[in-house]
C-alpha cells in the first residue's frame, strides 16, 4: 500500500499560526510521517489559491491521499473535498483535521500547542491511508414540507411554500394558530393593529388548499434525513369531531364551567372548559380542557353535547398518532415568557398592580378582558402614573445574559398607549435604549416628544413599604438614576415588567428529535451566525423566528420567508446527494438475530423475513455506528469509520506520548519530497 | 450530627439571648455544637477595609481551629458568618493571598486549607438539612396567631447566600410558617439596619431604623425576628431614641428567630433568653400565645 500523501497546514491568518508553529508542523510532517509526498503550510488554505495548490499537487505529484490541518470540518470539509474532486481524487480520500478550535484557540502554550497539532496531523495521516473512495447517493426530495409552530414565522414560511405550489403540513401545539402575535394589541413602530395584519394570514393558511393544519398537535418523532423525513405527530384529543363541528360556538356559550385563562389572556381573563382561545381562532373548532371540564371531573354534565347541533362532541376521542413523509422541516417554535416571580424584588405575584408585559398587552387590547381600558387590578381605577421596567430577566447574569431585543420598542409602544388612553405619567426605567431598526429611533424620538419620562438605571426594587406619608398606597420604584448620579424613589400606581423572551421549555428536546442543537441560552443553533442564519447543521432542517434567538415581528417574518426559500431551492432541484457514510450488513454472515433492528435510533434497519437477515436502509442511515458496535457477529461495517481507520487514527494521535516516534504505524521515513519542498510562505 | 460552633463576641454579651436560644434549639434538633477552643474576634465589618491580609489572618485562625474531625462550622452572628465565609472564599480564589495567610498562621503553629470547612448559618442548617417535615415534627406549641416580621438584614443573604434569593429571601419566612407563626410580608426584610452608622451620624441611622419599625408596624407584626446581633441591637436598643427623634411611638419587640423557634419546640421562655430584650416581648407572647395550651401536640 504505497500511498502518496499531501499534508497541508493552514495558518488561518494568525488564528492558528499565532499559537502553533505551523511551518514546523509542515516541516516535521514531511520528514516524520511515512508516505508523505509533500507537506506545505499556507496563509489561508481555504482561499482559491490554497485550493489550487492542493489541486495542482494532486495532478502533478499524483497524490492519492490529502490531509488538511485547518479549522472545523463544519466550516471547510466540503471546500477541501471539492478541491480534491476537482483534481479527480475521490473526496472521501481527503481528511480535515481541526487544529484551530481543537488546538490553537484553546491553548496558551505555543510549544504544547505545536506538539498537539503534530499529533492531530499524524492521526489524520495514519487514518487517511485506510480511507476508501465513496460515492454520495442521490435521493429524491419529497416536495412536502413540515412547519412546526403556527406563530408569525411559521405562518409566513407556510404561506410562501403553499403559494409557490408545494404542500405544507403545519403543526401547532395550541388549539389555534396565531402564536404570541395574536395576543398583542398594536405593533411597533407603526402602531398598526396586530390582529388586523395577522388574522388575514391565519385565515389564508386555514383555507389554503395546499396546507394541512394539525393544531393541538405535537411533533413526536423524526426519522430519515434530508429529502425523505418520516415524522410522527401526536394529535391530542380535542373531544370535538373536526369533520362535524361547524364552529358555531354554542357549546362554548352553554358550558357551565368558567376558568381563568392562563394562556391566551395571560391570567387576566376567563374562558370556558370547552373553548377556542380567541374569537378569530383558526380553526374555529373548540377543544375541551379535561382539567377543567365538569364531565371529566365528575362524570356528569355533557351540556355541550346536548346543545351541539351537529353531534360533534366526542368524549371518547383519543390521542391519535399520524405519520407523514416530508422532504424538509422548518422549526418555528417561538418562545415563552420569563417567569417574573424569579425576581421577587419587583413584587410580581405579591403586589397586585405589578403587571408583566404579556398581561399589559391583553389589558390594552380592545378585544382583551377590559375592552382595552388601562385600569388597575380592581378593574375600575385608571392609573395616574405607570412605571415600565426594562430588562426584567434580560441582560442580567443571574437570569439571562442576552438582550431580548424587542422590549425597548415594546416599552415605547406601551408608553404611547398609556399616554393616548389615560392621563397618567409614564416612566421608563432602562439600562440602554435599543432602537436600531428602520423607524425605531424615530419612534423613540416621538415618545420623548409625547412626554414619556426616561430614567436611566436598573431598578433596585418595587415596594409597597412607604417611607413618606405621600407614598402610602402606591408602589415605590427605587432606582439609581445614573444620569443624575442619585438614588430616586418614584411612587406610581402601576408597574409593568418587561419580562424576557426565553426558549420554550422543551426546545432542547425537540431539537434533539430533529438532530439540531441549542446555544448555551437555549436558542437553536444556526449553521452559520452570519452567512447561514436559517439553515442548521442537519441538512433539511431549518429554523425561523424567535426559536433561533430573540427578534421582533419583521425579523421573524423575514426568517420565515428565508427558510421557505431555502426549502424551495431543494424541492426545485429535486434530488440531494446524501453522505455515503453509512453502515452495511454482510448478508452472507448475518445470523438474523435482529439485535441491531431495535438499537438503530433512526429506524434505518429492516428485517428481511424471507432471507432471515437484517438490511440497512441506506437512505435513512446516519452512520452513527451503534449497530456496528452492537453486532455480536461483527458483520456490520461502518463506511468511513472502519476499525482499521479508527485504530490507525488513535495510534497517530498517540505520537506525542511516544516522543521517539518509533513504535508507531510507520517508521517515519523522511520522504524526499518533504525534504526538498520548501514552505510556500518561507519562500 | 456534630458541628463546630463559633459564637463570636456579640453572643457573649449583648446577644446572649441569641447564644442560649441557638444552643437550646440545637439541642432539641439533636445538633451537637462543639465550641472552638480559644476562638478570637472575627474583625467585624471594619477590619477588612483597613488591611486585608491581617483581617483575613485573624479570621482564618478561627477556621484553622476547627476540629479536624469536623467539616462544618455554625456561626449565628451575621458578621462572623460573612467574614468566615469571605476569608475561606478569598483563600480559595486567590492562592497567593491564601499562602500569605498561612504564613501568618504558621507563626502560631496553625494551618488552614481553603475549602476544608463549610461555614454555615443555623437558619440554612435547619431549613436545608432538616426541612419542613422534621421541623413540623418537633413543634409542640404552634405559634398560631403570632404575627412575625422576618428580618434578614444584609450580611447573611448577600453576597454569599446559600440558595436563598438575595433580594427577597424566604427561608426564615418558610421556617416560621412551619412552626405555625403568621408571617407577614415584610418588604424591608433585607434592607439595612444602619449598622455602625448609629455611632457616626444618628439622623441617618435613625431614619433607617424608623423605616424598618414603621413597615413592621404597618403590617401589624407583633414582633420583628432577627438573625443578626447588630440588627437586633439597633432596632431594640435605639427604638426609644428613634421614637423621641421622630415623635413616634413604636413598641415593637425585637428578638432572635431562634427564640420563638424554641417556644414552638416547647421550651420555656426563660431558657430562651426572653427578658433580655429592651422592648419587652413578654406582653405580646402572653396575649398571643396564652390560649395555646402548653404541651399540645402539633
Amino acid at each position: 500500500m504505497a500511498e502518496k500523501l499531501g499534508i497541508y497546514v493552514c495558518h488561518c491568518g494568525s488564528n492558528i499560526a499565532g499559537m502553533v508553529d505551523v511551518e514546523e508542523v509542515a516541516r516535521w510532517a514531511g520528514k516524520q510521517i511515512a508516505d508523505v509526498a509533500v507537506a506545505r503550510d499556507y496563509k489561508f488554505m481555504c482561499s482559491s489559491l490554497g485550493q489550487q495548490m492542493i489541486e495542482e499537487d494532486i495532478r502533478k505529484l499524483g497524490l492519492t491521499r490529502v490531509v488538511v490541518a485547518a479549522c472545523s470540518p463544519h466550516l471547510h470539509e466540503k471546500t477541501f473535498r471539492r478541491a480534491c474532486a476537482n483534481a479527480k481524487l475521490n473526496p472521501y480520500l481527503c481528511q480535515l483535521t481541526n487544529i484551530r478550535e481543537h488546538c490553537s484557540w484553546v491553548s496558551t502554550d505555543r510549544e504544547a500547542a505545536t506538539a498537539k497539532a503534530k499529533a492531530l496531523v499524524y492521526a489524520a495521516a495514519e487514518r487517511v491511508k485506510w480511507q476508501q473512495p465513496l460515492e454520495p447517493m442521490p435521493v429524491k426530495v419529497n416536495p412536502r414540507t413540515l412547519v412546526v409552530g403556527g406563530g408569525i414565522a411559521g405562518l409566513q414560511a407556510t404561506l410562501e411554500l403553499a403559494d409557490a405550489g408545494y404542500e405544507v403540513y403545519l403543526v401547532e401545539r395550541s388549539p389555534s394558530i396565531g402564536g404570541h402575535m395574536a395576543q398583542f394589541d398594536k405593533t411597533f413602530p407603526t402602531l398598526d393593529c396586530s390582529a388586523c395584519i395577522l388574522t388575514p394570514k391565519m385565515s389564508e393558511v386555514g383555507q389554503h388548499e395546499r396546507v394541512r393544519m394539525l393544531t393541538y398537535s405535537e411533533l413526536e418523532e423524526v426519522s430519515g434525513s434530508v429529502g425523505h423525513f418520516r415524522v410522527k405527530i401526536r394529535k391530542k384529543a380535542r373531544y370535538v369531531d373536526e369533520n362535524l363541528c361547524t364552529g358555531c360556538g354554542i357549546c362554548v356559550e352553554k358550558c357551565p364551567r368558567k376558568v381563568i385563562d392562563h394562556e391566551f389572556e395571560a391570567g387576566l381573563g376567563y374562558r370556558k372548559a370547552i373553548y377556542t382561545p380567541f374569537p378569530q381562532a383558526v380553526p374555529r373548532i373548540p377543544v375541551i380542557d379535561t382539567q377543567a371540564c365538569i364531565y371529566f371531573e365528575r362524570g356528569k354534565c355533557r351540556a355541550c353535547e346536548k346543545v351541539c347541533p351537529t353531534n360533534a362532541i366526542a368524549f371518547d376521542q383519543k390521542d391519535e398518532t399520524i405519520e407523514i413523509d416530508v422532504g424538509n422541516i422548518i422549526l418555528a417554535t417561538g418562545w415563552k415568557m420569563f417567569d417574573c416571580r424569579r425576581l421577587p424584588q419587583y413584587g410580581y405575584g405579591r403586589l397586585p398592580n405589578v403587571y408583566t408585559n404579556l398581561e399589559f398587552e391583553r389589558l390594552c387590547n380592545a378585544a382583551g378582558p377590559t375592552g382595552g381600558k388601562i385600569v388597575l387590578r380592581d378593574r375600575k381605577t385608571e392609573p395616574r402614573s405607570v412605571a415600565i421596567i426594562h430588562c426584567v430577566g434580560s441582560r442580567d447574569v443571574k437570569t439571562n445574559e442576552y438582550c431580548s431585543a424587542v422590549c425597548c420598542m415594546a416599552a415605547l409602544k406601551f408608553g404611547h398607549l398609556v399616554l393616548e388612553k389615560t392621563k397618567a405619567k409614564v416612566y421608563s426605567f432602562y439600562i440602554d435604549m435599543r432602537t436600531n431598526q428602520k423607524g425605531y429611533e424615530e419612534f423613540y424620538q416621538r415618545l420623548l416628544e409625547e412626554g414619556m419620562i426616561f430614567v436611566r438605571g436598573k431598578v433596585a426594587e418595587v415596594t409597597d413599604a412607604a417611607r413618606l406619608p405621600s407614598e402610602h398606597g402606591q408602589l415605590i420604584v427605587q432606582v439609581e438614576d445614573t444620569l443624575l448620579g442619585k438614588q430616586r424613589r418614584i411612587p406610581v400606581d402601576m408597574v409593568i415588567l418587561m419580562g424576557a423572551m426565553e426558549p420554550q421549555a422543551d426546545a432542547k428536546e425537540l431539537g434533539l428529535k430533529c438532530g439540531i442543537s441549542c446555544s448555551m441560552a437555549g436558542w437553536y443553533t444556526e449553521r452559520h451566525p452570519k452567512l447561514d442564519p436559517v439553515a442548521t447543521m442537519t441538512d433539511g432542517v431549518f429554523v425561523a423566528g424567535v426559536c433561533q434567538g430573540p427578534k421582533d415581528i419583521p425579523a421573524s417574518v423575514a426568517q420565515g420567508a428565508a427558510a421557505a426559500a431555502r426549502v424551495q431551492a431543494l424541492i426545485t432541484k429535486g434530488t440531494v446527494m446524501i453522505e455515503p457514510v453509512v453502515a452495511s450488513i454482510n448478508e452472507e454472515a448475518c445470523s438474523g438475530c435482529r439485535i441491531c433492528n431495535n438499537l438503530c435510533p433512526f429506524n434505518a434497519i429492516e428485517y428481511d423475513e424471507d432471507k432471515g437477515v437484517s438490511r440497512v436502509i441506506t437512505a435513512m442511515c446516519k452512520g452513527c455506528g451503534t449497530c456496528v458496535a452492537a453486532c455480536p457477529a461483527g458483520v456490520i461495517s461502518g463506511a468511513h469509520f472502519s476499525n482499521q481507520q479508527i485504530l490507525a487514527e488513535i495510534q497517530g494521535a498517540l505520537w506525542d506520548a511516544n516522543p521517539n516516534g518509533n513504535g508507531l504505524g510507520g517508521d517515519g521515513h523522511a520522504s524526499s519530497a518533504g525534504d526538498t519542498q520548501p514552505s510556500l510562505v518561507a519562500g | 450530627m456534630k458541628y463546630a460552633y463559633y459564637p463570636g463576641c456579640s453572643l457573649e454579651v449583648n446577644s446572649a439571648a441569641y447564644d442560649v436560644s441557638v444552643r437550646a434549639v440545637a439541642e432539641e434538633l439533636a445538633i451537637e455544637l462543639e465550641e472552638l477552643d480559644d476562638w478570637n474576634c472575627c474583625g467585624a465589618t471594619e477590619y477588612f477595609s483597613q488591611d486585608e491580609l491581617t483581617a483575613s489572618a485573624v479570621v482564618a485562625r478561627n477556621l484553622a481551629l476547627v476540629d479536624p474531625e469536623l467539616d462544618q462550622l455554625i456561626a449565628p452572628c451575621a458578621a462572623c458568618y460573612l467574614n468566615l465565609k469571605k476569608t475561606d472564599h478569598l483563600m480559595a480564589t486567590d492562592p497567593e493571598m491564601g499562602a500569605k495567610v498561612n504564613e501568618c498562621l504558621a507563626a502560631g503553629g496553625l494551618k488552614y486549607e481553603a475549602g476544608r470547612v463549610w461555614v454555615r448559618h443555623l437558619l440554612d442548617v435547619i431549613h436545608d438539612d432538616f426541612g419542613e417535615v422534621a421541623v413540623r415534627d418537633k413543634v409542640v406549641r404552634p405559634l398560631t396567631g403570632l404575627r412575625v416580621a422576618p428580618y434578614y438584614g444584609c450580611q447573611v443573604v448577600r453576597p454569599l447566600s446559600e440558595g436563598d434569593c438575595t433580594e427577597y429571601p424566604m427561608k426564615m419566612d418558610r421556617l416560621l410558617t412551619w412552626v405555625g407563626a403568621e408571617v407577614v410580608d415584610y418588604p424591608c426584610k433585607a434592607h439595612c439596619c444602619g449598622g455602625h452608622m448609629t455611632q457616626i451620624s444618628e439622623p441617618q441611622a435613625f431614619e433607617l431604623i424608623r423605616r424598618l419599625l414603621a413597615n413592621a408596624a404597618e403590617a401589624k407584626a407583633d414582633m420583628i425576628l432577627c438573625m443578626c446581633p447588630m440588627c437586633q441591637l439597633n432596632l431594640d436598643a435605639y427604638q426609644s431614641r428613634v421614637n423621641g427623634f421622630f415623635k413616634t411611638n413604636f413598641q415593637v419587640p425585637i428578638v432572635f428567630f431562634t427564640q420563638v423557634l424554641g417556644l414552638a419546640f416547647g421550651l420555656p421562655p426563660e431558657k430562651l433568653g426572653f427578658g433580655k430584650e429592651i422592648v419587652p416581648a413578654r406582653p405580646v407572647l402572653e396575649a398571643k400565645l396564652s390560649s395555646a395550651p402548653a404541651g399540645a401536640g402539633a
